[in-house]
């Protein structure tokens, strides 16, 4: 296991904080400006899904590495209700908030790697994984 | 009592102030005594105890007046709240096993002095924490204003065309700021073409596509036309990938092309002058 920090999401703007953390440890690691947009792009649409849906809950960004490549994991954990239709949460469009249904399809496309578990009633725990090119 | 500890520490401050400094110094991470000169130390300890021996006087008129003085110049001392905890506790401490050590505290009235002890610390403490706490909501409050000030102002630039540079994070309060003097702005300066510019917007996710998606469609049911400038080759990426429709929407990379493209729309456009 890799070098870890995180951050708490409570507010609006831990978000934010976030995205900092994000940010400043994908500098660190190596990427580039794109995919650094990319994975603060990525932690933004977690962390407001966290705030939206959950209302607490933490994203924590994990440094790794393999075979001399390195990447980052976001992983972004909560309490909250749970996803009961995994599926649907992936379609392009959907929101059950009035959004525009693009965020977990877009982290999705945005990241290399994207695992979600959740179970109703206990919480949802989100893994997405970058890699340098 | 307390005026016998008064002048107990008074008479004994060197050496109080010797072990409170070595104390200070292993116990805390605090910069202060790393980087300050000795002179500076011992400048500011002193006053520091003159103002714990001041507090003892309980009950004597303007002691709330004094406490409010001393909270605010701990306050100004620039010590984090953990270390200013600390140092009262640090200080106290000395001096009751200092009067241990000499046997003015003996078995029999130790609790008598336990509460003098008390009676000395806790409205310090409180009046500290209560201080820290204003100062804090004051800062915020200001910061809050000033953010408030610096978000989002509708800028004519031309006749009938507008410009709203949009800088730093976009939350849900702004975004309805936003929208409000969009609207306003492009009223009252009977603007036809505005231009949203993102220059300075970190980050682009769903939630401020979305703001700005609906921005723009309330300002074409004013009767403008809403345009996007500003975007940066990352952002366009990340847009892309999210898979966000902005097809709807005239976008530029910079605001001077944006312009140029405004005027077009309102058939004019930007000529060189020759002078002779």
């Amino acid at each position: 296991m890799g070098y870890r920090s995180s951050v708490e999401i409570l507010t609006e703007w831990d978000i934010v904080a976030a995205r900092q953390l994000g940010r400043n440890e994908a500098k660190e690691v190596g990427f580039g400006t794109v995919d650094q947009a990319r994975i603060t792009t990525a932690i933004s649409e977690l962390a407001r899904n966290i705030y939206l849906y959950a209302g607490k809950g933490k994203i924590e960004i994990e440094r790794i590495s393999e075979g001399g490549s390195y990447g980052i994991i976001i992983i972004a954990s909560d309490e909250g209700p749970g996803i009961p239709d995994v599926r649907k949460v992936m379609e392009d469009g959907f929101s059950t908030s009035g959004g525009l249904g693009a965020g977990m399809p877009g982290v999705k496309r945005l990241m290399d790697d994207f695992k979600i578990d959740t179970v109703l009633g206990e919480g949802t725990v989100i893994k997405a994984t970058k890699w340098i090119r | 009592m307390n005026k016998y500890m008064a002048t107990f520490i008074q008479d004994n401050l060197e050496e109080i102030l010797n072990k409170w400094q070595e104390m200070m110094k292993e116990d805390s991470e605090e910069r202060f005594f790393q980087v300050m000169s000795q002179e500076v130390i011992d400048k500011t300890s002193r006053e520091f105890a003159e103002l714990m021996i001041s507090n003892l006087f309980e009950g004597e008129n303007n002691y709330e007046n004094r406490l409010i003085e001393f909270t605010n110049k701990v306050v100004r001392f620039g010590w984090s709240i953990s270390f200013v905890m600390k140092a009262i506790n640090h200080f106290a401490h000395i001096v009751y096993e200092m009067l241990e050590k000499n046997e003015t505290i003996t078995d029999a009235n130790m609790k008598e002095y336990v509460m003098v002890f008390t009676n000395w610390t806790t409205p310090m403490r409180d009046g500290i924490l209560e201080t820290y706490a204003k100062t804090w909501e004051r800062t915020v409050q200001l910061q809050k204003i000033a953010l408030q000030e610096l978000s989002a102002s509708l800028i004519p630039v031309f006749d009938k065309i507008s410009v709203m540079p949009l800088v730093g994070t976009i939350d849900t309060e702004r975004a309805k700021l936003i929208m409000e003097n969009l609207l306003d702005g492009v009223v009252k300066h009977r603007a036809e073409v505005v231009l949203l510019d993102i220059t300075g917007v970190p980050v682009v996710d769903t939630m401020v596509a979305h703001h700005i998606i609906q921005a723009a469609d309330a300002v074409r049911l004013v009767g403008a036309k809403c345009m996007l400038v500003g975007i940066r080759p990352e952002i366009a990426q990340t847009i892309v990938t999210l898979g966000i429709n902005l097809k709807d929407f005239t976008t530029t990379s910079t605001l001077q092309r944006g312009v140029e493209q405004a005027l077009a729309w309102t058939n004019r456009k930007i000529v060189e002058v020759e002078v002779d």
